[in-house]
């Protein structure tokens, strides 16, 4: 562990070698400059932004009101559209039982994709038990959304259509503009699950007729426990809360704010704005920078997910002939993820890569690999080398491999039972 | 006005510096604590040491608790997620009173502490039903009797919950002892972090998740663990639990600074003062007076306090705490709570007896030529 990225080590105080952070889907390290924001905040000024019969209060929620301008500003909605909740799990949970449950009595089906992230695919399921009626659409090979049988899902009695922006395990972004445009003209609410899209890629809820948005702080480098649902005024989108009380947040959502934590995702919010252009360009070199450097030492690695509709950031990879726990033991010095980390403590095939027919074996060899802010170009070859040392040494291993090589298909095989 | 007194550290503790450093340490890490990898490991024992800690602050093992974002997810979490029958006192957190539409209310007495036979005649009627019962008001801080409480509605085949959020770290609470089957916490008003919460469970049959999705907190609250604010709270814990013992020496200020006040301003009523109640808390009215006047009077003079709670989103509404306890309404529009904290200087506290004084004096000028 001697390699030149590890002289990039960003973890001051740390005699031992760090792993190389590649699960910038999974979670984001803080950007320092989000933290310093934040730190006046944890310190002189505590105040409850509430309080606002005092120095201390006003002070909490004058940054608490900044930081809802800059998430706003960064998706071209109004400030007063933003309800901070405590991250994208209970953004998309408020918005989708929220929403339905509110126009019940109107309409009762949901649309949503099979690919969608576990807490979306868990509120829909617990709500077919309340009474409604949820569709979920296949993708295709590439993740992406089929429009035509979108539109054909679509009813007269479709409350909401819930489609993320990008997916947090192969990194596909679906076509929202047209998504919303179909929902709109179906007079169905859309809502998008943008934790993995938000301060990635251009957003901007009226060019795409987005309704409801959910927004996670952790995934823009900004803090764990806190996010946001963007929620339309014009026309309104009405829900009911699922945390009452105090009648924060316009009612639609409970708790003392967290003036750091608000305030450190309207600064994330804020920086992934001035700098997109500028990251998005530095990202996609690196990762062809890495892609290329792969191709160029290990054949029959399969790209999951639509090549060209993707982030920059993302790179769902499966490799063919190897064993995946094998491969994440070769190379235990990457911080990198087989599937979604909500789910990758299971050894089970990751269902989004189910969905996109990716067979069991490969889906089992499959790894995350996520590039981000802090991401440099030594690391990115480091951790290249790597994936390929591990690869070529199972594969060496490797009977099928061996078989494969000389011509044998492997499926033609009958196999022997023990 | 960078020398405002605080005096209102009901609404929020400001941050333990050792919270403030366990945060700090933790929130430049990245790693997700579901994430197997070695950052990701990291990450989760910070949550699980946290864990220990919180638990210890109530006398429970670190296993039964969930964390949430705060104190009103908690609530929310222990009433919405079982479907029993619900009840309430009438003096419980908002976040209590409308996490059910369908909660019946228990009366409380004019000190503000809950009616035992009207809930024994409550539960005789309904059956097993889940009880909320604060273990300290917010406003007047009194201290409900909570084990007379857990009893009857253990007797009935029911659940109490109790909002701790005023009382962690200020009175010893041991679950068990006292008979609590869900207890939530705050951590921003132990000195931890905002944004940060907990649920902690005895024996809870039939409780469900109201986050659901990727299955953490054993299935109870789903989302990405707020590791840094978890840490905090943890380390908060763990001082608030040292310190609880001491925390009723506070009363001798705060007793002070209260006949300090009453003998500036003879009019000056003393809200819930012959109560058991929290060492820090004094919820004082001029009646007749405005309580925002005051508050903003005392602003003006230093002193930050408040009018009732501090969650009503910045409108001050009559509280029905006062009204639940069937208060004057000239006492009720003139009420503002003080609340103060272990670093509280005496001189200040005295300090703001005084102002009291001068204030009320004015106040009734102002009435007197009106």
């Amino acid at each position: 562990m001697t390699g030149t990225a590890q002289k990039d080590d960003r973890r001051a105080g740390s005699n031992e070698p760090r792993p190389i952070y590649l699960d910038y889907q999974a979670t984001t390290p803080m950007d320092p400059r989000v933290l310093e924001a934040m730190m006046p905040y944890f310190t002189e000024r505590f105040g409850n932004p509430h309080s606002r019969n005092h120095l201390h209060g006003w002070e909490a929620e004058e940054g608490v009101e900044k930081a809802r301008a800059q998430l706003a500003a960064l998706i071209g909605a109004d400030e007063r559209e933003i309800v901070f909740t405590s991250g994208a799990t209970e953004s998309n949970n408020l918005a989708i039982a929220g929403v339905a449950r509110f126009y019940k009595d109107k309409r009762n089906h949901i649309v949503t994709l099979v690919t969608e992230h576990k807490c979306v695919l868990d509120t829909c399921r617990h709500l077919e038990g309340e009474g409604f009626e949820v569709t979920y659409l296949p993708v295709g090979k590439d993740g992406l959304v089929d429009l035509a049988a979108l539109e054909g899902a679509i009813t007269d009695r479709t409350v909401l259509v819930s489609i993320m922006g990008v997916n947090n395990e192969i990194g596909v972004i679906q076509p929202l503009a047209a998504i919303g445009r179909l929902c709109r003209a179906k007079g169905a609410f859309f809502h998008t699950d943008c934790a993995q899209a938000y301060g990635k890629i251009p957003l901007d809820v009226e060019a795409m007729n987005i309704d409801l948005m959910s927004i996670s702080g952790h995934k823009i480098y900004g803090p764990k426990g806190i996010g946001a649902l963007y929620v339309r005024r014009k026309p309104r989108v009405r829900m009911q809360a699922l945390i009452h009380g105090g009648g924060q947040e316009r009612g639609m959502r409970s708790g003392t704010l967290p003036t750091p934590l608000c305030v450190g995702l309207g600064e994330a919010a804020a920086i992934c704005q001035r700098e997109m252009a500028q990251e998005t360009a530095r990202l996609e070199a690196l990762r062809d920078r890495f892609m290329s450097r792969i191709d160029a030492r290990l054949p029959e690695v399969f790209m999951n997910g639509d090549a060209r509709n993707r982030i920059p950031g993302n790179l769902n990879l499966s490799f063919a002939y190897v064993e995946g726990e094998g491969l994440m033991m070769g190379i235990k010095d990457l911080s990198v993820s087989s599937g979604s980390a909500c789910t990758s403590a299971s050894l089970e095939p990751s269902y989004v890569l189910r969905a996109l027919g990716v067979e069991e074996e490969l889906a089992h060899t499959s790894l995350r690999i996520g590039f981000g802010r802090f991401t440099t170009e030594a690391e990115v070859d480091y951790a290249a080398d790597r994936i390929i040392a591990a690869v070529q040494k199972l594969r060496e291993m490797s009977p099928l491999w061996e078989m494969a090589q000389a011509g044998i298909d492997l499926k033609s095989i009958q196999w022997a039972a023990h | 006005m960078a020398d405002t007194l605080y005096l209102d550290w009901n609404a929020g503790a400001p941050m333990r510096a050792s919270a403030r450093e366990a945060l700090v340490s933790a929130i430049g890490r990245a790693g997700n604590p579901s994430s197997v990898h070695g950052l990701g490991r990291e990450a989760r024992r910070l949550v699980e040491d946290a864990r220990s800690a919180v638990g210890a602050l109530v006398g429970a093992p670190a296993r039964s608790v969930v964390f949430t974002s705060g104190g009103t997810e908690a609530n929310a979490l222990a009433l919405c997620g079982l479907s029993l029958p619900a009840a309430a006192s009438a003096v419980e957190h908002a976040s209590v009173l409308a996490a059910r539409a369908d909660a019946s209310q228990v009366p409380v007495d004019a000190g503000g502490i809950l009616s035992l036979p009207a809930l024994a005649a409550l539960l005789a009627g309904r059956g097993p039903m889940v009880v909320s019962v604060m273990a300290a008001n917010n406003e007047t801080g009194a201290i409900q009797p909570l084990r007379e409480v857990a009893d009857l509605v253990h007797a009935h085949g029911g659940l109490l919950h109790c909002d701790a959020v005023q009382a962690a770290g200020r009175v010893p609470l041991d679950m068990r002892a006292l008979g609590i089957d869900l207890l939530s916490l705050s951590a921003h008003k132990i000195g931890g972090p905002q944004g940060v919460g907990a649920i902690v469970l005895g024996d809870v049959p039939g409780l469900r998740a109201i986050l659901r999705g990727g299955g953490q907190e054993g299935g109870l609250r789903a989302g990405t663990e707020n590791v840094a604010g978890i840490a905090a709270f943890g380390a908060a814990a763990r001082e608030a639990a040292a310190e609880a013992p001491g925390f009723a020496a506070l009363a001798a200020l705060r007793d002070a600074m209260e006949r300090g006040c009453l003998e500036a301003a003879p009019g000056t009523v003393a809200i819930a003062a012959r109560e058991p109640r929290l060492a820090n808390t004094s919820c004082l009215s001029i009646p007749g007076a405005e309580a925002a006047t005051i508050v903003m009077a005392m602003d003006l003079a230093g002193f930050a306090i408040s009018a009732g709670s501090a969650c009503s989103s910045g409108k001050v509404r009559p509280s029905h705490v006062l009204a639940a306890m069937g208060l004057a309404p000239e006492i009720r529009s003139g009420a503002v709570r003080v609340s103060l904290g272990p670093s509280t200087p005496a001189a200040e506290a005295m300090r703001f007896a005084a102002e009291w004084g001068r204030l009320a004096s004015r106040l009734r000028g102002d009435r007197a030529a009106a």
